[in-house]
Order: structure tokens, then C-alpha cells, then sequence
């Protein structure tokens, strides 16, 4: 329950926080809300003898519009994100995606970034930020790079951001008038999912004209399900055509087998989920 | 040791803390806040659910440093002039309560919960308090707690904002 | 004033006494006591099922700052005391030695090796990281049917794993016939049903985790615990440790929950004690919940081989029933005594001529097993309500039917059963009917018939668990013929105070349940006092010196009678004291509504001016001593027979086997109704936790003897988004074994509510050709179930790796 000792610094810059990280390398970690690396430290899996706080770097907080994506600041709480009418307006999957995610108290203080820097595989925002091609702007003390939302997940726990670097931004390209859903499968509310669908369609009548579909907690890192999108774009979206698209929803998954379920069974339930959230996102 | 100052159900408090150090055990070892209390290590309890700025935290899922400068209220800080929040008089209205441990964080994310939604359906009141466990109620009654003190217009009278 | 003019206190919803502390935070849990000089202890603890310790180092965390000493095993002598089994079932029962802190070798994955005494809790923690333990693993006892087959053995110095084998044989006790003539009779000319069924193990995840703090700095040794047995901690301290009782004094301050798991006496507790006495200071140690969910007992944990016979009209001809009983490395406090609670049960409300049953208790090297809220009869409930449902398939008949062809009539009440035991009060169909009408069971049942007939994915079922359990543990004659090591009385003491009010002393120990509340409700009316002026004092040797503390539904039904037989008692000391006052004869004193008066004139006294006169002693009969306060121990006659009718609909989505609770109805008859606030919270309570047994809850090990479900995370306990509101009543046909005619209602709804669940989703699916599935119900177990027609398979011994090691902060 007591976390092993460690120092602690609260930078007020990004470049701070760079030098920080520089200074204290492999003993340092870095802490946004804290919400999934605070019970690691009071279980002791993890005693790192510096924690490198970017509470204070406001540059690092809020969601503005930039033309054709918006871009949402790492430290934005869950709830400010979940809550905020651009994202509503121009990445509906997000704001769905995020009223799932772990409970009221955790979306108050979890943030945006801190999440996908934390690359669970069965986290809530993987599979929206890979289905809305998002691009994550990554400082390091030589300046910031972009990396796509393909290339950010690299394994269990594990993405593109550098040992001294940190997440700063995702910008999340305007996916508007896209219908979108999020459909989680769990046993009871508190948990993470079993398994998760993310789907968002941009309709053209009755027709899925383009539709993007990923998956949490179907391998080592959230997923996207290419062949379902490739059989359904341009599909009708009936029950019938959204079912024979689900059934390739299992295609290059290797999910975990755990007490909630084998890999068998969320091989099974991500076809179903799968056919379910693109019908849902459709409007149908 | 890091220099923290903040309020505490109205008070201001100053004190050198280990980082290490959680907001729940500042609250209780440090400043004698015990009706706020541990259920887990996981933060699947909400048991040690406080207002830090205005919004529900688990207290236990937050470094007392990180509270710095911050406005925490307990339920030991809601009732006024020894005069119970709505939501304290519902818990107690309906029997939303028996052995009393999950109470206070239960009652500190009602109050959250109200304050963004004064008229929540049954099914908005449940969501809203998925992050807090109870082994007593069945959480039948701490949902009809709720709704009683929507009804009673609790969001007027929060004593935390 | 009459009595019947004055509204009377039972049977009002009065807002509970204890809410106002607890929802102000003004609370006294054990964690909360922080005593001058108070040193803190960190446990360290096996990380193997199995194994012999072959060196503890304890140098470095000796240097650690802050910490005063480092303790092994080795370090004691018999001052550490041992845990004690106070039930042996049998004579014969193999019961392995059980230390607080066994120092040569360790029989399950959480037992303490070492304790480290800091000054701060965090600091102890700390230097619990430093000592270095070297073990020789050893093959762990796991699965509990190959343990019985001593595969491999748990403690190897016993030889065996089996502890003990307790039978019940009808025939044998002359209370009914041969249920294995009646099984053989079946085979050829009736119907035989046989099942195994699976109680999984389960955690009682109180909210509050354990904490005890010892003080040993005064006249009398003080041990704060949050327990729900104070006077058998006592009892067990003195017994095992060798300070006299009257030198013990235990307090059991606000306890956040128990529902069994606190009925035990603890390494921890024992480890705080010894470490106490030897330093002369106090100490606290509160565990986390990862340690409480690994080392405080476990529940339930059986196979349950299962033998029902019947004529071809489905009426029930004999049940054999054969347990395995997985008691974990060590056997509890009741330990064993948990499957034999529910012995007498099995039966039901059924009027069964003939009865076998038989439990093996068997040693695996897991966490121990004791009561858990409903102890033994939750058990017996759901392998009879389950295969009750089979019967109604096999005969091709309404599962309601098929009960009703073999429950016992209401008029043929008082009915001794199978089992020997009198049922004093009930009635089936009352309860039945009225639930049947509630839950609206004729159109769901064609509503169901519909969803089957169009195909939908989304299918329905009903299911019906009827129960009935013995509460009010227990009259002492029948726990000594079952070779329990204590009775089963109560104690009570009420006072008056010298200005008229009223405190009342309970030896039974609430963690919850609303005693304060209740039981001044009972002495209001007894006495004729206000509810508000009447102070109920518990959880204290000191305050509350005699005393058998809280389980088993016995508060109310033998504590309450405590209460009542002392009130009563003041009522008649005060009655001279009355007469005298009045210059009247006692012949003439009539005593209602509070007020001793002369019949048939207006002059009176009330209670409370007769407590002043007594205080005063100025002007008291002769020979009469100057005190009303009285004492009650009452030691009940019989059990008392709760019973109740639930019905569940429940939703299955057959492609995912997602599980959707539809509506909720129970009917329980639990006798007269002190506090219907009260019971309606405690048959909630119990509902969630019987239905989370039957979707959510399961203690898992993997095959090396590791808790993977060792948190909140993996241990799944249900919230408010995973629940629903249910529908509530009574019938009420009172206890005739008590003066209150009250039955008992804390295990009710735990009991009925897990085979109710689990028949509704076997009915939903059954057109698959499912006959059973094993709890929890998970949506990978249904799904299997329908694809494959059996019983859903068993759980991967997986957790999920949300917490690594490895991580981004989040």
C-alpha cells in the first residue's frame, strides 16, 4: 500500500522536464495523473528513484482546433476530453471511447496522454486514436517529432516514445460527421474490457462508405482490424454484409488468455462485438 | 521531504511530506481526516473518494505532493453548522448504509455525481458509481439515496464546488 | 394509556442510531487508533504454496532505519500461542498444528514468516523487503479432488490429507429410512437424478480490510481488532497464550464488515499480540487488501456428488448426498463445522423420507476456508434447488410444481424433518404465491416461450430457489452433541440509569447490522421508554464482560431474547419497589407503557421515577437491594426456520453468453419484523453477494499455488452499473421459539439468491441441451455451454497484467 521511497521533481516546462528526464535517465519515471502507475508503485512492482511530475506544464493541458485535426494536450484529464464538443464534433469515437474508460473518479484525474504512453492493450483509447489516424508529437532535448498512431504501439506496454522523451500532444484528424461506437464487453463495470471494438463509418446513404475499425485487448497492443474495414467499405450496411465483414475480425489477433476468457472465446466475441458496434456506428 | 500546502475542508494546512507519501495517508496520519479511509490497493474501492479542486479523486491514487495548492474537501467537511449535506441526510433517509466503511466515498461521488447531473435516471445514478465498491447494501438503497437527495435538491446546497 | 395506545416501536422503520457518526466520518475503525509510542508491523509472507524454510536473514532489515526488531518463528516460544480449530467434527480428526508464524515450513502461498517492527508503518514495510527468506519448495496440494486421493500431501508429517469424514445417515438416526434403499428402488421403478455440482471458493471481502492494534501498556492487555468475535478472541488468547483472561481485554471498535471473515482468530492478531507483550508497546498492524484477500479465510470451496430419487410423478423418494470440503492448509476456527451447518439443510423445506449425507474434509496447501455469510446452508440450498430443477425436467413439469408436490403444507406445521429437526412455523405456498404474483411469472414464462419459438439471440430465463436455513446459532445441548467447543447462549444486561435512561449491554458484537438501532427498539416497547433513551453498548470485554458475538443470524433471534428476559427482569425487580412507593400491595401493580400503576385507580409511577428512588435508596422495601439492573443469558431451545421464495429472470445473449439480470423477486418469511428498514438492507446486501457468488466471484489458483485473482482487479466484486433494484416482501408466520417471534434474516437472501440465478440462466439455455453450469456463470462458461452442451469449461489461471512493471505513468 506504501509506495517504496523516491524523489521528486515538478518541472514547469516541457524542456525542464527533458532535462530532468536527461539528468535521472533509467531511474526516473515520469507521472501524468498517475492513475495506472500509483497502484503500481503501492503494490512495489516498481520502485523508480525519481518521479518526474508534469502537473505544472499547462502548456501540456487542453484541446484546440487546428484546422483539419484537433489537437488534444497529454495532461487533458479523461473528462475534460470526454466533455469537450470539438472532440464530440470531429472525433465522436473518442468521446464514447472515454465514457468507458475505469470510472468517474479516474476520468477526473487520468489524462489523455498519460493513457496511451501507458500502452495497455486492453485500454479504452488505443483502439479510437489507431482507427482516427492519430499523430503523436513527441519532445526530446533535439526538438519534436511526429510518430503515427500505427508506429506509436510497440508491445505490452511499450510505444515509440524515447527513454528521454515525452508525449506532449495527439492530434487527431477531424473524422466529422463520421458515426461512431464503442462497444466493451465486461463482467462488471470496474473492469478493464474482455474485449473492446472501436468503429466509426463515414456513411454515403445507405452505403459504409469507409469505415475504421480497432480492437483493445486482442494482443499486445490495441489492433486495427484492416480486413474488416477493407470488406465492408462500400457495403450496405445490413445486417447481412456487416456480419460476413465481422467474420475477419479475428484476422492477425492473438489475444491473451486470462480468468475472463480464453483466447478461443474473444476470438468468437470480437466478431460479434465487431458486427455490432459497425452496425451501431452506421446509424442502423 | 517536499513542502505541500493546501486546503482542507476549509483549512489551510502547510507541511513538509515524504513523496511518497498518499493524499489519503496526509489526510489521515498527518492531519487526523479519518473518516476518510483505505479499502484496496488497486483503486477499484473508491472507499478513500475525495473532492480535490472541485471534482471527485480517489484519494488513495494521489500523491499528497500532487495535491499541492490544491482544495480537498472530506466528508468530514461537508456538513455545515452542524447542519448534514442532503446527501448525508439521503444516506441516512434511506439506509444507504450499514457497516459504513464504502459510506464516505460513497457520499463524496454522489455529491460529484450530482453536481454534473442534478436529475440522473437510476441507470446514470449506477454508472456514476462504478468506481466505488459496497459488500453491505446490494447498492439498492445507496441508489435510492441518491435519487432522494436529487429530489431534495442537493446540487443547491454543495458544500464543495 | 394502555400500551395499545402507544405506537410501538417494533415494527417501525426508525432511521438507524449509528448513521450519523458513520456518515460524518466520525468513526472509530480500528485503523484509526493511533496510541503514544505506537510501533507499526509489515508481515512478511511466503511467496510459495509449499515449502520448507531453510534460513530467514533478517540482518539487513535489522539495520533499516527505524526499525526496533525483526521476529521469526524461532524467535518465540509458546507465547506466540496457535490457532485454534474450535470444532473438531469428529474424534478422529486429523488437524494439523497451526502457528501464527510457523518457523520450519510453510503450507500455503501468504503465510507469515516474519514480522518487522518499525516506527512507521511505511518504514516496516520497507525493511520487510530486506529480509531474505531461502526456501526449499516443496509439491503443493492444490486441486481439491486430487488432494482427497493424497496425489500429494499437504502436510506430509500427517500422512494424509483428509481430515475428517462426518456422516448423517437417516436410517442410522432413526429420523427417516435408507436413502440408498430408496436410490436403489428408483433405478428400477422411479426416476434418479445425479449431479455433481461445484462451489467454487470465494473471498468475504469485507470493506475493511483487518487491522488490530495491542496495548499492552496497562493493568490489562488491550487488543483492538476488527473482528466480529471479541469474547472468543479473548477466549482463544487466554486459552493459547497463556495471559489470564482477566487480564485480556478485547475491543472490537467500529468493524467495517465481516460477513464470516471476521469470525476468526488470526495469525495476525496473534503475531500483534506476542510482538506487543515482548517490546511493552503498543503495536498496529493493518493489512492491505492484496494480504487480506490472500490470508484472511476463504469461503465455500466443494464438489457436491449428488443422488436424488423419485417416483415417476416426481415425488422425492431419497437424497444422498456425498461432499468433498477443500478446508485450505489449516483448519479455521469452525473450519469443518462450515459443510456440517449445512448437513441438517440439504433437505430443505422438503419432506424427504429418506437422507444420506457425507462430508470428507480435505487439507490442500491454499488459503484457509471458514464461514462465509451463510455458512454451510447457501450450499446445501443450491444443490437442492438445483437438482429440484432437474427433477421438474425429468418429470416433464413447472419447476414451481414439482415443489410444491414435495414441500410440507403449511398445516402440517410444526414438522420434524428428515434430519431430526423441528420447524416450528411456515408457510411455502403463502410466500410462493405471493412471489409468483409480484415477478408477473405467467406472462415471463411466455414471454420466454416466445424468444424461443422466434429464435432470438437474446434468450430468457426463470429461475426459482425456494429456502429455508436454521438461525439463531445455537442451543448449546446440540452444539455439544456435534462436538463444538463452545455454547451457543447469549448474554444481555440492561441499566437504568438514576434519571431514567436505559443502557443496553449485548454480548453479541454488530459490525453493520444495526444493532443500536434494533434493540432499542425492543427495550423501548419493553419498557416503555423512549427509543432515543436507550443506549445499546457492545464490542468491549470490559463493557460487555459475557458474550458469544455475531454470526449465524443469531443476534436478533437469541441475542434480542437476551435483551428481552433482562428487561423483563428489571420490570419485575421494580415492581416491589412500585407497590412500596405506592403504599399498595404487589399483587395490585400492573405495568404498561412504561408506568407501574394501581389497578383500578389513577395513582402510578413511571420507570424512570422508580430508577431516581432506586438511586436515591432513601425509601426502599426491606431487603431489597437498590438497583434495577438486570442480566439475561439465554440459551435458545431450538433453531429457528426463516424460509422464502425468490424468482430471477435473467437475459442471455447467446452469441457472446453475456449475462443481463432482468427482475429480481423474493418473498421471505423471517418471522415477526423489528426494523423493516433493517431487513430490507440486509436482504439486498445478501442478494448481491449470492448473486455475485453465482456470475462473479471466484478465488482462483494457478497450478503453482499462486492467488491469481489476489486483488480487486482479478477478485470481481459487483457495483451499482452491475446490479438492479429488486422487489422485496414478507409473509410473516412468527417464531414460536422465541418471545419475539423473530427468525433471523442476515444469511436470507445470500442463500437463496445464488441457485435462483444459476437456474434462471440454465432455463434460458436448456433448449441447447445445457443441464448445468459451473459458477461464476461467465460469459466464456455460458457460451461454451451453449456451443458445446456441457458445463462451460474451467477458467483460464490467468490474471491480467494491467499493473506491470513495465509502464508509461498514466
Amino acid at each position: 500500500m506504501i509506495p517504496a521511497a523516491f524523489d521528486y521533481v515538478a518541472p514547469s516546462s516541457v524542456e525542464e522536464a527533458l532535462a530532468a528526464l536527461a539528468q535521472y535517465g533509467d531511474e526516473a519515471k515520469i507521472i501524468a495523473g498517475g492513475q495506472s502507475l500509483l497502484p503500481v508503485l503501492r503494490m512495489r512492482l516498481n520502485a523508480p528513484e525519481w518521479i518526474i511530475d508534469l502537473r505544472k506544464i499547462e502548456s501540456l493541458r487542453g484541446i484546440r482546433d487546428d484546422g483539419d485535426a484537433i489537437v488534444i494536450g497529454a495532461m487533458t484529464p479523461h473528462s475534460v476530453v470526454g466533455s469537450d464538443p470539438l472532440v464530440q464534433e470531429h472525433a465522436a469515437l473518442i468521446s464514447k471511447a472515454v465514457g468507458h474508460l475505469a470510472d468517474a473518479q479516474i476520468r477526473h484525474r487520468g489524462t489523455f496522454g498519460g493513457a496511451l504512453a501507458h500502452a495497455d492493450p486492453a485500454g479504452d483509447l488505443g483502439a479510437p486514436v489507431l482507427c482516427l489516424g492519430a499523430e503523436f508529437v513527441i519532445a526530446g532535448s533535439g526538438g519534436t517529432r511526429t510518430v503515427a498512431a500505427d508506429d506509436f504501439f510497440i508491445d505490452l506496454f511499450e510505444t515509440a516514445i524515447g527513454d528521454d522523451e515525452i508525449l506532449t500532444e495527439v492530434r487527431i484528424p477531424k473524422h466529422t460527421g463520421w458515426g461512431a461506437h464503442y462497444e466493451k464487453m465486461v463482467r462488471v463495470a470496474h473492469q478493464w474490457p474482455i474485449v473492446s471494438v472501436a468503429a466509426t463509418v463515414r456513411m454515403d446513404g445507405g452505403t459504409i462508405a469507409e469505415a475504421r475499425v480497432g480492437f483493445a485487448n486482442m494482443g499486445s497492443t490495441a489492433l486495427r482490424a484492416r480486413g474488416v474495414e477493407e470488406a465492408i467499405a462500400g457495403q450496405p450496411a445490413s445486417e447481412d454484409a456487416v456480419r460476413t465483414a465481422a467474420a475477419r475480425a479475428a484476422e492477425g489477433t492473438n489475444p491473451p488468455s486470462d480468468l475472463n476468457g480464453d483466447a478461443e472465446y474473444k476470438n468468437h466475441v470480437v466478431g460479434v462485438l465487431t458486427r455490432r458496434a459497425l452496425l451501431a456506428a452506421a446509424g442502423s | 521531504m517536499t513542502r505541500i500546502t493546501l486546503t482542507v475542508d476549509g483549512a489551510q494546512v502547510s507541511d513538509d511530506v515524504e513523496p511518497r507519501l498518499l493524499l489519503v495517508q496526509y489526510l489521515r496520519e498527518r492531519l487526523g481526516k479519518t473518516g476518510t479511509v483505505i479499502g484496496c490497493d488497486t483503486s477499484n474501492c473508491g472507499a478513500c473518494t475525495v473532492h480535490l479542486n472541485g471534482t471527485s479523486v480517489k484519494s488513495c491514487n494521489v500523491l499528497a505532493v500532487q495535491a499541492d495548492g490544491g482544495e480537498v474537501t472530506t466528508v468530514e467537511g461537508l456538513a455545515q453548522d452542524g447542519r448534514l449535506h442532503p446527501v448525508q441526510e439521503a444516506f441516512r433517509e434511506c439506509h444507504g448504509l450499514q457497516c459504513g466503511f464504502c459510506t464516505p466515498g460513497m457520499i463524496m461521488q454522489s455529491i460529484d455525481l450530482l453536481n454534473t447531473n442534478p436529475s440522473p435516471s437510476e441507470d446514470e445514478i449506477r454508472e456514476g458509481l462504478e468506481g466505488n465498491l459496497c459488500r453491505c447494501t446490494g447498492y439498492h438503497n445507496i441508489v435510492r439515496a441518491v435519487q432522494h437527495a436529487a429530489s431534495h435538491g442537493s446540487s443547491t446546497a454543495g458544500a464543495t464546488s | 394509556m394502555t400500551a395499545t395506545e402507544v405506537e410501538n416501536e417494533i415494527g417501525r422503520d426508525r432511521r438507524r442510531k449509528e448513521d450519523q457518526r458513520l456518515i460524518t466520518g466520525r468513526t472509530r475503525w480500528t485503523d484509526n487508533i493511533v496510541l503514544p509510542g505506537m510501533l507499526h508491523l509489515a508481515m512478511v509472507r511466503s511467496p510459495f504454496a509449499h515449502a520448507n524454510i531453510t534460513s530467514i536473514d533478517t540482518s539487513a532489515a535489522k539495520a533499516a532505519p527505524n526499525v526496533v526488531t525483526v521476529l521469526t518463528g524461532s524467535d518465540f516460544g509458546e507465547e506466540l500461542g496457535v490457532c485454534i480449530n474450535a470444532w473438531p467434527i469428529t474424534p478422529d480428526q486429523v488437524t494439523p498444528g497451526h502457528s501464527p508464524m510457523p518457523s520450519d515450513r510453510v503450507a500455503f502461498a501468504g503465510e507469515i514468516v516474519a514480522v518487522v517492527v518499525a516506527r512507521s508503518a511505511a518504514e516496516a514495510r520497507d525493511a520487510a523487503e530486506l529480509v531474505d527468506v531461502e526456501y526449499d519448495e516443496l509439491p503443493a496440494a492444490l486441486d481439491l479432488k486430487k488432494a482427497a486421493a493424497d496425489e500429494t500431501i499437504a502436510h506430509p508429517d500427517l500422512g494424509t490429507n483428509k481430515s475428517a469424514y462426518w456422516v448423517f445417515d437417516s436410517a442410522e438416526a432413526g429420523t427417516g429410512g435408507s436413502a440408498d434403499e430408496a436410490i436403489a428402488k428408483a433405478r428400477t421403478d422411479g426416476i434418479v437424478i445425479e449431479r455433481e455440482y461445484r462451489q467454487q471458493r470465494l473471498i468475504p471481502a469485507f470493506m475493511e480490510p483487518r487491522s488490530v492494534v495491542v496495548d499492552p501498556t496497562g493493568e490489562q492487555y488491550v487488543m483492538y481488532s476488527a473482528t466480529q468475535i471479541p469474547h472468543i478472541v479473548r477466549f482463544a488468547l487466554a486459552a493459547t497464550t497463556g495471559v489470564p483472561e482477566s487480564k485480556i481485554r478485547v475491543i472490537a471498535p467500529d468493524v467495517g464488515g465481516g460477513f464470516g471473515g471476521k469470525l476468526q482468530v488470526t495469525p495476525e492478531e496473534w503475531i500483534a499480540w506476542a510482538v506487543g507483550r515482548r517490546l511493552g508497546k503498543p503495536v498496529k498492524y493493518t493489512e492491505t487488501r492484496s494480504e487480506s484477500l490472500l490470508s484472511g479465510h476463504h469461503g465455500r470451496d466443494q464438489w457436491q456428488k449428488l443422488t436424488l430419487s423419485a417416483e415417476k410423478d416426481g415425488t422425492v423418494t431419497g437424497f444422498k448426498v456425498e461432499l468433498l470440503a477443500d478446508l485450505g492448509a489449516y483448519v479455521a476456527i469452525v473450519g469443518g463445522g462450515v459443510p456440517v451447518l449445512g448437513a441438517f439443510m440439504f433437505n430443505a423445506i422438503y419432506k424427504f423420507p429418506a437422507y444420506h449425507f457425507a462430508v470428507q474434509t480435505v487439507l490442500t496447501n491454499k488459503t484457509w476456508t471458514d464461514a462465509y455469510r451463510g455458512a454451510g446452508r447457501p450450499e446445501a440450498t443450491y444443490a437442492i434447488e438445483r437438482i429440484m430443477d432437474e427433477l421438474a425436467v425429468e418429470v416433464g413439469v413447472d419447476p414451481l410444481e414439482i415443489r410444491e408436490k414435495n414441500w410440507i403444507k403449511h398445516e402440517e406445521f410444526p414438522f420434524t424433518t428428515v434430519c431430526g429437526l423441528e420447524y416450528d412455523t411456515g408457510n411455502y405456498e403463502a410466500a410462493t404465491a405471493k412471489a409468483k404474483e409480484m415477478f408477473g411469472y405467467d406472462a415471463l414464462r411466455a414471454e420466454q416461450q416466445q424468444r424461443r419459438d422466434s429464435g432470438d439471440p437474446v434468450q430468457l430465463g426463470i429461475g426459482i430457489s425456494t429456502f429455508t436455513e436454521m438461525c439463531g446459532l445455537a442451543p448449546s445441548r446440540v452444539l455439544g452433541t456435534l462436538d463444538y467447543g463452545a455454547g451457543g447462549w447469549e448474554h444481555a444486561n440492561v441499566r437504568m440509569t438514576p434519571l431514567g435512561k436505559v443502557e443496553v449491554v449485548t454480548g453479541a458484537s454488530a459490525h453493520g447490522q444495526g444493532h443500536e438501532t434494533a434493540f432499542s427498539q425492543i427495550v423501548a416497547d419493553r419498557l416503555g421508554v423512549p427509543f432515543e433513551d436507550v443506549e445499546v453498548l457492545h464490542g468491549d470485554t470490559q463493557v460487555a464482560p459475557r458474550g458469544l458475538d455475531t454470526y449465524g443470524s443469531r443476534s436478533l433471534v437469541v441475542g434480542g431474547e437476551a435483551v428481552v428476559r433482562a428487561a423483563d427482569k428489571v420490570i419485575e425487580k421494580a415492581k416491589p419497589i412500585a407497590a412500596h412507593l405506592l403504599e399498595a400491595s404487589i399483587d395490585d401493580i400492573d405495568f404498561a407503557a412504561g408506568r407501574f400503576s394501581v389497578r383500578g385507580t389513577d395513582q402510578g409511577l413511571g420507570i424512570a421515577e422508580i430508577a431516581t428512588a432506586v438511586f436515591a435508596a432513601h425509601n426502599l422495601p426491606d431487603g431489597v437491594e437498590p438497583t434495577l439492573d438486570s442480566d439475561a443469558a439465554y440459551d435458545p431451545v431450538n433453531f429457528s426456520f426463516p424460509h422464502g421464495t425468490h424468482l430471477c429472470a435473467m437475459e442471455v445473449d447467446t452469441e457472446t453468453g453475456a449475462l443481463t439480470m432482468r427482475k429480481y423477486v423474493c418473498v421471505d418469511d423471517i418471522g415477526t419484523i423489528i426494523n423493516p428498514l433493517i431487513v430490507a438492507g440486509q436482504v439486498h446486501g445478501g442478494l448481491v453477494q449470492g448473486i455475485a457468488q453465482a456470475l462473479w466471484e471466484e478465488a482462483v489458483y494457478d497450478d503453482s499455488g499462486t492467488l491469481v485473482s489476489g486483488s480487486f482487479v482479478d477478485y470481481l466484486l459487483p457495483t451499482a452499473a452491475d446490479t438492479i433494484t429488486f422487489d422485496i416482501d414478507h409473509t410473516t408466520s412468527p417464531s414460536t421459539t422465541n418471545s419475539l417471534g423473530t427468525k433471523g434474516v442476515g444469511e436470507a437472501g445470500t442463500i437463496a439468491s445464488t441457485p435462483a440465478v444459476v437456474n434462471a440462466v440454465v432455463d434460458a439455455v436448456r433448449h441447447f441441451g445445457v443441464n448445468d453450469i459451473q459458477m461464476p456463470c461467465t460469459p466464456e462458461r455460458v457460451w461454451r455451454a451453449i456451443r458445446t452442451g456441457g458445463k462451460g469449461g474451467a477458467t483460464t489461471e490467468a490474471a491480467m497484467p494491467h499493473f506491470e512493471a513495465e509502464g508509461e505513468g498514466a
